[in-house]
């Protein structure tokens, strides 16, 4: 496995458990109190370095080669599921996978982008970065959702918009308003998870929500720690820094109203364990699906409108001026 | 030179052109940037700071665009509001204070009722001089309010993203947030039936062209206005690519079908009145 230079103290421990563990079993001797010690000295070791991660270092677990890409909750997370391919004008966008599944026996309508699990899926999903075709495909589905009345799941985990010659072209900018505009009144139950990286509009285009639900290593703001930093002092190398500044993390994003919930991962990342991260999920997606389920849709658009409508920090110039 | 190869544009690399076009400065006279003729102020004052030899459009504050367009006496601003500071971002406070010192402005945005030609709608003007012309909670909220005016009042809205520069990083998510709530507060005004003129002039970009401005019932631009989401410079870096000829400008924009019509600065005002005329 891939460890991060933070966490070497405690992968190393693990590979000597193991190691240790198959000696004892090749050499049929009992070393069972020196592993037991080991393994307590391991999991306080683990609390200690992945409870304290930094920001930037969560920011490096949502990019982890290892960690589920959305077609891989999609298979995790529901009991069937049926891909719908293309945006009826362009092409199929396979930076963003969609269709309809079963979720505790319901159908839904599931959408979100695709990161490629190696360098070739990569290059064919253009790094989960959507064209603006891909963010019309959203679209269309989530009428689609709307006109059947299906609830809307989107798994979001996109590192921005796609600054490309063709994306600019085609409009990435008119559709990724428009994704966000018509998301905002569609008259359907919407729950959105951020999985990995919430990245600025790329993100927001599937973010617009009733319910909006965070992994404990996720990021989301409205630009990268990478290109802050380049902005901010020409030298993306800086990026830890830049993510400080941010408060994109899911603890902030809760305290600034942003997110409803974080979603906890397995000590070490989602990446360690696929299926216990999905059934976290999954247990999140039934609460929260649950409630906005039940309400009245008229009440639910309005509420989600309401939700946004708040956002905002600012000070009214004549009330200040009093002070 | 294979004559298949004779029809594809022309490559060129395209400087970032955010900051290019030139505040209307305060010596007697300029340079311009298209054609490198120069110019005496005065001339360009007179000229709605256009280049009187190509045509060039220098970029202009929001006050001098309000003079411009609207019917002298009829604008009434809304009531100010300030930027806080929402992530502590180090040295936020600091910027909004020298860019309130050198614009006299409150924020990027100036927001209020107004009449062209005797037509009353709800006007607002992002100012490039003020931080880029940059969202953040300030002109999310002004934009916000227009338009929930307008639909209160049943008026048109027409919004200038002159200098939309993009989102205020400083203010992080909630910079993002606002392009969710703008856009929203679109919807209701164009979900009510009311028209909404956006005229993108220079530049166009970011988190202001991917909310309002792309949703206008008519798009304008001014000619050779940048035009996009992801700026030139980093679509270049991006994608180790010549960048074509023109690329994210107002005649590329609308070549793509991105507009609807470039108008230039001396018809806009004529431009905008005849379509709330029609709009009644
Ligand atoms: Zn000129």
């Amino acid at each position: 496995m891939q460890a991060f230079e933070w966490e070497k103290p405690v992968v190393d421990l693990e590979e000597r458990i193991r190691e240790l563990k198959q000696y004892c079993a090749q050499a049929q001797m009992d070393f069972s109190e020196e592993i037991e010690s080991l393994e307590r000295k391991a999991s306080a070791l683990r609390r200690e370095i992945y409870e304290n991660l930094t920001p930037f270092q969560r920011v490096l677990m949502a990019r982890h080669p290892k960690r589920p890409t959305t077609l891989d909750y999609i298979g995790l997370l529901f009991d069937d599921f049926v891909e719908l391919h293309g945006d009826r004008t362009y092409r199929d966008d396979g930076a963003i996978v969609g269709g309809i599944a079963l979720f505790e026996g319901q159908p839904v309508t599931v959408i979100g982008p695709q990161k490629g699990r190696d360098t070739k899926e990569n290059i064919a999903r253009n790094f989960g970065l959507p064209h603006p075709e891909g963010y019309r495909k959203a679209l269309r589905l989530m009428k689609q959702a709307e006109k059947f009345g299906r609830p809307i799941i989107t798994l979001i985990d996109v590192v921005g918009a796609y600054p490309g010659i063709e994306a600019e072209e085609r409009g990435q900018g008119l559709m990724i308003a428009q994704c966000v505009e018509e998301m905002s009144f569609l008259r359907t139950p919407i729950l959105s998870v951020i999985t990995g990286e919430g990245g600025s509009g790329g993100a927001l285009a599937l973010g617009v929500a009733d319910r909006i639900l965070m992994l404990e290593n996720a990021w989301y703001s409205v630009i990268s720690p990478e290109m802050c930093a380049t902005i901010l002092w020409r030298d993306s190398s800086r990026a830890a820094e830049a993510a400080e500044l941010l408060r994109l993390t899911p603890m902030d994003l809760l305290k600034f109203g942003i997110i409803d919930d974080v979603i906890t991962e397995p000590l070490g990342g989602a990446h360690r364990d696929h299926e216990f991260t999905s059934r976290q999920i999954r247990s999140f997606i039934k609460r929260y699906l649950a409630v906005i389920r039940r309400m009245d849709v008229n009440q639910l658009v309005e509420e989600r409108l309401a939700r946004f409508r708040r956002i905002g920090r600012f000070h009214d110039k004549s009330s200040q001026s009093l002070l | 030179m294979l004559n298949v190869f004779k029809g594809k544009p022309k490559y060129m690399t395209v400087k970032p052109e955010i900051g290019k076009q030139k505040e209307f400065p305060e010596n007697l006279w300029t340079r311009c940037d298209g054609c490198g003729k120069v110019i005496y102020n005065k001339e360009l004052d007179k000229s709605g700071y256009l280049c009187p030899e190509c045509g060039y459009h220098f970029r202009v504050g929001s006050a001098q665009r309000l003079a411009m367009l609207v019917d002298k006496g009829s604008f009434v601003p809304f009531s100010p509001l300030v930027a806080s500071n929402p992530l502590d971002f180090p040295g936020y406070e600091d910027k909004v204070i020298k860019a309130k010192e050198k614009t006299g402005l409150d924020d990027a945005a100036l927001v209020g009722k107004a009449a062209i030609d005797g037509r009353e709608c709800i006007l607002a003007i992002l100012d490039f001089s003020f931080m880029g012309g940059s969202m953040g909670s300030v002109v999310g909220e002004q934009l916000t309010r227009a338009f929930e005016r307008a639909t209160a009042e049943r008026l048109p809205v027409v919004v200038f993203s002159g200098g939309g520069g993009g989102a205020r990083m400083q203010e992080g998510i909630f910079s993002l947030m606002q392009m969710a709530k703008t856009a929203q507060a679109v919807g209701k005004h164009s979900r009510a039936g009311l028209l909404f003129i956006s005229v993108l002039t220079h530049p166009t970009m970011g988190g202001v062209y991917a909310s309002f401005a792309s949703l206008g019932d008519i798009i304008l631009a001014e000619p050779g206005a940048l035009i996009g989401f992801a700026g030139p410079r980093i679509v270049e870096e991006t994608t180790r690519q010549k960048l074509p000829s023109g690329f994210q400008t107002a005649e590329y924009a609308l070549e793509h079908g991105m507009l609807d019509a470039i108008v230039p600065r001396p018809q806009m005002a004529q431009y905008v009145s005849r379509l709330l005329a029609w709009h009644r």
